[in-house]
């Protein structure tokens, strides 16, 4: 029998509260070429200078310590645990929170938390929400998703029906695009899950969001539906800031798998151009 | 053809009657921020008889939660936030004097047309682009709701705060017109 590794919950809290800072001030690398690449392609004025605006928003952010979006978000977590793994020193979600407690206040992040009813403010960003997989080997990979809420609030799940098909599918996503329209601060990028159930196809979708803007989808019939999905989403002329242009989106994540034979579900999780996620590995 | 206009707080009908959808406006003056919380209780007293925390004759309104200050600074990042949350406020606000909101998203039917009645307007600020927009701003300070925390009511001073007209007070909507003039296919 190998002896797990043991992993104090302490190292992650630390770990979570780090990360917190970084993806709230540093817009991810691939972000910004995106952006750049975004204003050599736009065809609008205005939508070029909207582009600019966020490359030098990001600069002060950087530059200043300060979030690049008063939106700080929801924290989520996602927490890859490899089986050899024992995890000591107390509970693991509550050194997760408590990362998040301490990440948020010593960076200056607004905590933007609440009851849903009464609105009242947790007053320290949590409960985060962290979806933990078990995954071969002795390491801990952990991101940390902070997810704003006006591109929240645009997303959408579908359970359509098996006739509905991929032609379905596609005038779903570009239906969800076209309501959201100025309102979750395009350029978006969308994380689309295909398949699963309910629940797994959300997640999924917002799992999809940690991709790498310009990279290959393994999968060629994902790959083949982002490409016509980010036509599709780009001719519709929301374009920056939603005010006239041909960049809509940044990019478009697929996730394609089996289902019940009765269903066809659809997730589409709309991401924000301030796409936010930091990761390390323990 | 678009114009950048400099604007300040207060605003008058007259003045804004200038803007078109499509303008860039650059605003300096007094301004005040309320979102969704500080809306329903601005309303809420208001409908019971009372004041409103600010003079609403030819006050601007930006939709925004703040992040904190850091040390040394007036404010933290401060972006618009989406405006069809404060609609069912809006007109009321509207028929009492406010003039301008600035935020970022479409607006529903009522507020256009109570902004087209009442000859105000609606700015757009790049959504998520708060640690520019914080670059405007030179005071702040909570004047009402303290125990909302970011959703409090505050008095900000700016200096040139880079906006687009999105509604003018002619029915004209950068949203429309902008996305009809790219989209394809």
């Amino acid at each position: 029998m190998p002896v797990p590794r043991e992993l104090d919950v302490a190292l992650i809290r630390d770990t979570v509260a780090d990360l917190c800072g970084q993806a709230d001030l540093l817009l991810p690398a691939d972000v910004r070429r995106a952006l750049e690449r975004g204003i050599a392609a736009e065809e609008s004025p205005v939508g070029r200078e909207v582009l600019a605006r966020l490359i030098e928003n990001a600069d002060i952010a950087r530059d200043e310590s300060m979030p690049m979006c008063q939106d700080c978000g929801l924290a989520v977590i996602f927490l890859d645990l490899g089986q050899d793994v024992h995890l000591i020193g107390g509970d693991l979600i509550e050194a997760v929170n408590q990362g998040v407690r301490e990440g948020y206040e010593r960076n200056y992040l607004r905590k933007s938390v609440c009851h849903p009813f009464s609105r009242q403010n947790t007053g320290d960003n949590t409960p985060a929400v962290v979806h933990v997989s078990i995954v071969p080997g002795d390491k801990v990979r952990l991101w940390v998703v902070p997810k704003g809420g006006g591109s929240e609030n645009m997303s959408k799940v579908f359970l359509l029906t098996p006739a509905m098909g991929l032609k379905g599918v596609k005038e779903r996503v570009l239906e969800t695009v076209e309501a959201a329209g100025p309102n979750p601060c395009p350029p978006i990028i969308l994380g689309v899950a295909v398949g699963g159930t309910f629940d797994d196809a959300c997640r999924r979708a917002k799992r999809s969001l940690l991709r790498e803007l310009g990279s290959v989808n393994p999968d060629p019939e994902a790959a083949a539906l982002e490409a016509e999905l980010l036509e599709l989403v780009n001719n519709t002329g929301i374009g920056p800031a939603g005010l006239g242009g041909r960049v809509t989106a940044l990019g478009v994540f697929v996730d394609i798998r089996p289902c019940h034979i009765a269903s066809l579900p659809l997730a589409v999780n709309v991401q924000c151009h301030a796409a936010r996620h930091k990761e390390a590995v323990l | 053809m678009s114009q950048t206009i400099r604007l300040t707080t207060p605003l008058a009908t007259e003045t804004l009657r200038e803007l078109q959808a499509g303008d860039r406006v650059l605003l300096s003056g007094v301004i005040y921020t309320g979102r969704d919380a500080a809306h329903k209780r601005i309303v809420e007293a208001m409908e019971a008889g009372g004041q409103p925390p600010f003079p609403l004759e030819g006050a601007a309104i930006f939709y925004v939660g703040p992040s904190p200050a850091p040390p040394g600074r007036v404010i933290g990042a401060a972006g618009p936030t989406t405006s069809y949350r404060m609609d069912a406020y809006a007109p009321y606000l509207i028929a009492r004097g406010l003039k301008a909101m600035i935020g970022k998203g479409k607006r529903g039917e009522e507020v256009k047309a109570a902004m087209v009645q009442h000859g105000a307007v609606y700015l757009a600020a790049i959504g998520g682009a708060g640690a520019l927009m914080a670059r405007s701003i030179s005071e702040a300070e909570v004047i009402a709701f303290p125990d909302l925390g970011p959703e409090a009511v505050r008095r900000l001073v700016v200096r040139d705060m880079p906006l687009f007209v999105v509604n003018d007070v002619r029915g004209g909507d950068l949203y429309q017109q902008g996305k009809a003039a790219y989209a394809r296919g």
